[in-house]
């Protein structure tokens, strides 16, 4: 282990609470999106036993509304668009880029700040009532008629969306002027650019949906009528400002991922990914389709024909770049030399089950097909296979094949396996079923559901449970790792990025001298550095075959 | 506050770090685009929907304080411009001449916006329970040309025969105006906080032609909220003036 790291430099409560540090930083938000990971997890097992039985025992009707309203908030607000960046991209991105730091450090502090403030806003909101809106917080319920604690809510979802917002202009100024010398545009590694992308989500998407929960709150407050038909308003006017941001937010939450697993997919197939450029021009594309395609959420309110069709044309638009991204990803592993290590175990679940999870997007985006399956269990499964079969897998996995850097630890490989293959048998347990429900007729968000239902039901709450030991596990190894893991060494993999060239963990500086970068990313090939076998399969040449 | 020309950190350079710091600052205006896009998009969806009920309210703002205000702003934002120039070229005492005048221009356009709220308030026209178009008309202020008043009176009954809830569209034009409005004098108390801070620097004789970044990242920040007003000005004065 190095004589003095990140970790070490200084001790005590305030240098951490007070630091400018991005490593430090990123293990504060480690800290607390985990805690809002086990909140959301609370909600969504309370959620899973009373749907044992058909006519719930567990709660009241109202309290379910509630507990699926706060499974929402808190999972997307507060774990999932924070998760990767937050956490990942804090951590790496100056290491990736050759930086000493961020470009605004205090920003990025202020930025877990006011995601705090916002959490102890939402937790409020939680403890004084909850919430029944469902995160969506259509009107009028939300605006009017709703009887619980939605304005605390509004408000620590809006002050949440600052620290969405200075996190993504903290990222695109860096890239754009922190580059170590030599680093271009197209040297940087694909998590540099699914960050970008996502950060541009950030800055233009999250006002919007600030601008409209000020909206929902100042109605609840003073009245004002611009969702209330009474005084001429359009509920219908929400739906296109909540979806304008909330579409291109879960695009916010997949892009990172999709990142980490560019990162991984060629480090255990040793071998430059294939299709570069295609891979970062698509995390761009994602995003600025991403936006066109909002009232995809909306084909049953009476929107006219033409329109459902323009955002129905669009949704298909938008998979082609998500499918450039799996089809490159696959070519990378052809002739690859596979290690079945973690991190890949991760990124092989995430393909599969993000490929399952982008597909069944198709379905809903089809006009026809969305009237039957809309509101059903097969829109929670479509969007649970993507959010937590594939970011939630792109976050552990990345957890995982940073730690030894993050650390400078490595975690018990063998256990990783397992709880990785649990993770994923887990997940399809609980999520497959659901698909059938919800082709079925099963309606979302009901606390009942008709009797020849319950077996699948029954097969979901199951799934979950494992998928829970799934979670379970790694919080647990992980943890015990950072003690009495392995010392991990510089670049235990090896990988090519930046961040591998200095210790783990890293100096508070990053880097001891100012790196200047005269190679090609994912290039096995010509670094001698990585220590790789002479016999080594045959490598194609840097950037693959593009 | 940083000493003068000071290089933080993370940087390589000073060329760098103010580089870094302009994005930054132009980076958040786009947002702030986005922020206030939301409202200017509901506006428009209102002001199609309701375009008489919007006509006659924008027609109770008083164009002379509004046009007043318009340029009190641009005249700040010439000082503001000039605030930055004279740092660049090394003119200390002229650049806290000019941030002193910009600060001044920014308070007399918030106090004419409080006026204006107040009378909003005296006419009864606050969102609530209490709105009434028809109040005004009918009970004359202190001050009021009772002939302006009284054209007035014949046309908001005009428009009451062409749109029966005026009451209840006049309401979400007048959410629009102290939203929009608000969020804009919001903007401008956080500029002048800005100014307050640059005042104070400025003083110490921290900007010189070598380091005067934060001059010129708040002159972006304060064309912005300049600009805002320049929307905002026509969209809720001017909508149906042609009388």
């Amino acid at each position: 282990m190095p004589h003095e790291d990140y970790l070490n430099a200084r001790y005590g409560i305030r240098s951490w609470l007070l630091t400018t540090d991005h490593k430090r930083i990123a293990l504060l938000w480690l800290g607390s999106v985990t805690v809002f990971f086990f909140i959301g997890g609370l909600f969504a097992t309370m959620i899973r036993i009373h749907l044992l039985t058909p006519t719930g025992y567990l709660v009241t009707p109202e309290t379910y509304n509630k507990l699926f309203t706060m499974h929402g908030v808190a999972m997307i607000f507060f774990f999932l668009i924070p998760s990767i960046p937050a956490v990942l991209g804090n951590f790496l991105i100056p290491l990736m880029i050759g930086a000493k730091d961020l470009a605004f450090p205090k920003l990025n502090l202020l930025s877990w700040y006011i995601y705090m403030i916002g959490g102890c806003f939402v937790l409020y909101s939680f403890a004084t009532g909850g919430l029944d809106t469902g995160w969506t917080f259509y009107t009028p319920l939300s605006s009017i008629y709703s009887n619980s604690a939605v304005t605390p809510a509004v408000i620590g979802i809006f002050i949440n969306g600052f620290s969405s917002i200075l996190t993504g202009l903290n990222f695109i100024v860096t890239i754009h002027t922190m580059r170590a010398p030599g680093m271009t545009w197209f040297r940087l590694p694909l998590f540099v650019w699914a960050h970008y992308a996502t950060s541009m989500i950030m800055i233009l998407g999250t006002p919007v949906i600030a601008i409209t929960l000020l909206l929902v709150g100042l109605e609840r407050m003073f009245h004002l009528g611009f969702f209330n038909p009474a005084l001429g308003g359009d509920p219908i006017l929400f739906q296109h400002l909540f979806w304008f941001y909330s579409h291109p937010a879960v695009y916010i939450m997949i892009l990172p991922a999709m990142g980490v697993i560019s990162e991984i997919i060629p480090t255990f197939a040793r071998k430059p990914i294939f299709g570069y450029s295609f891979i970062a021009g698509s995390s761009i594309a994602i995003a600025v389709i991403g936006f066109l395609v909002w009232a995809h959420h909306m084909f049953v309110t009476g929107e006219s024909v033409y329109a459902a069709l323009t955002f129905s044309f669009l949704s298909y638009l938008v998979a082609i770049p998500s499918a450039v991204k799996v089809f490159n990803w696959t070519s990378t592993l052809y002739k690859g030399s596979i290690s079945w290590d973690t991190p890949m175990i991760y990124a092989f679940g995430f393909i599969g089950l993000f490929l399952i999870g982008g597909l069944t997007g198709l379905f809903l985006a089809c006009l026809g097909l969305d009237i039957h399956i809309h509101d059903t269990y097969f829109v929670v499964a479509h969007f649970h296979y993507i959010m937590v079969g594939g970011a939630v897998m792109g976050y552990v996995g990345g957890l995982h094949f940073w730690w030894p850097k993050i650390t400078g630890r490595l975690y018990p490989e063998a256990l990783a396996r397992t709880a990785a293959i649990t993770l994923f048998v887990g997940f399809n347990l609980t999520f497959f079923p659901q698909f059938i429900l919800g082709y079925l007729g099963m309606p979302r968000r009901y606390h009942t559901y008709p009797p020849e239902f319950q077996v699948l039901n029954v097969l979901s709450t199951a799934g979950a449970s494992i998928l829970a030991l799934g979670y379970l596990l790694p919080m647990l190894y992980l943890t015990w790792s950072m003690r009495y893991g392995k010392v991990a060494g510089q670049n235990p993999w090896p990988a090519t990025g930046l961040e591998w060239k200095t210790d783990s963990p890293p100096p508070t500086e990053n880097f001891d001298v100012t790196p200047e970068v005269t190679w090609e990313p994912y290039d096995f090939k010509n670094r001698p550095d990585l220590g790789l076998a002479a016999g080594a399969p045959s490598l194609a040449p840097a950037h693959g075959d593009d | 506050m940083h000493r003068t020309g000071e290089l933080y950190g993370q940087f390589e350079t000073l060329e760098q770090q103010k580089e870094t710091a302009a994005l930054g600052m132009w980076v958040f205006l786009v947002t702030e685009v986005l922020f206030f896009g939301g409202m200017f998009l509901t506006y428009t969806i209102n002001r199609r929907a309701f375009g008489t009920a919007f006509g006659i309210c924008s027609n109770t703002l008083d164009i002379k304080l509004g046009a007043g205000n318009t340029v009190v702003l641009i005249l700040s934002s010439l000082t503001m411009a000039m605030a930055v120039w004279s740092a660049q070229v090394g003119k200390k005492k002229l650049a806290s001449i000019f941030l002193i005048a910009t600060l001044g221009l920014g308070t007399v356009f918030l106090g004419v916006k409080a006026i204006e709220y107040k009378q909003k308030f005296d006419h009864h026209l606050i969102p609530g329970r209490s709105f009434d178009m028809k109040y005004h008309p009918a009970h004359p202020m202190p001050g009021d040309d009772l002939e302006e008043l009284d054209k007035e009176k014949q046309e908001v009954d005009k428009a009451f025969a062409v749109d029966p809830d005026i009451n209840a569209h006049g309401q979400l034009y007048f959410s629009l105006y102290f939203g929009m409005t608000g969020l804009h004098a919001l903007h401008m108390i956080i500029g002048a906080g800005l100014l307050l801070w640059l005042i104070k620097a400025s003083f110490a004789g921290r900007f010189t032609p070598q380091y005067n970044t934060p001059v010129e990242v708040v002159g972006l920040y304060w064309h912005f909220v300049d600009i805002v007003w320049i929307y905002l000005f026509p969209l809720l004065y001017l909508i149906d003036r042609h009388r």
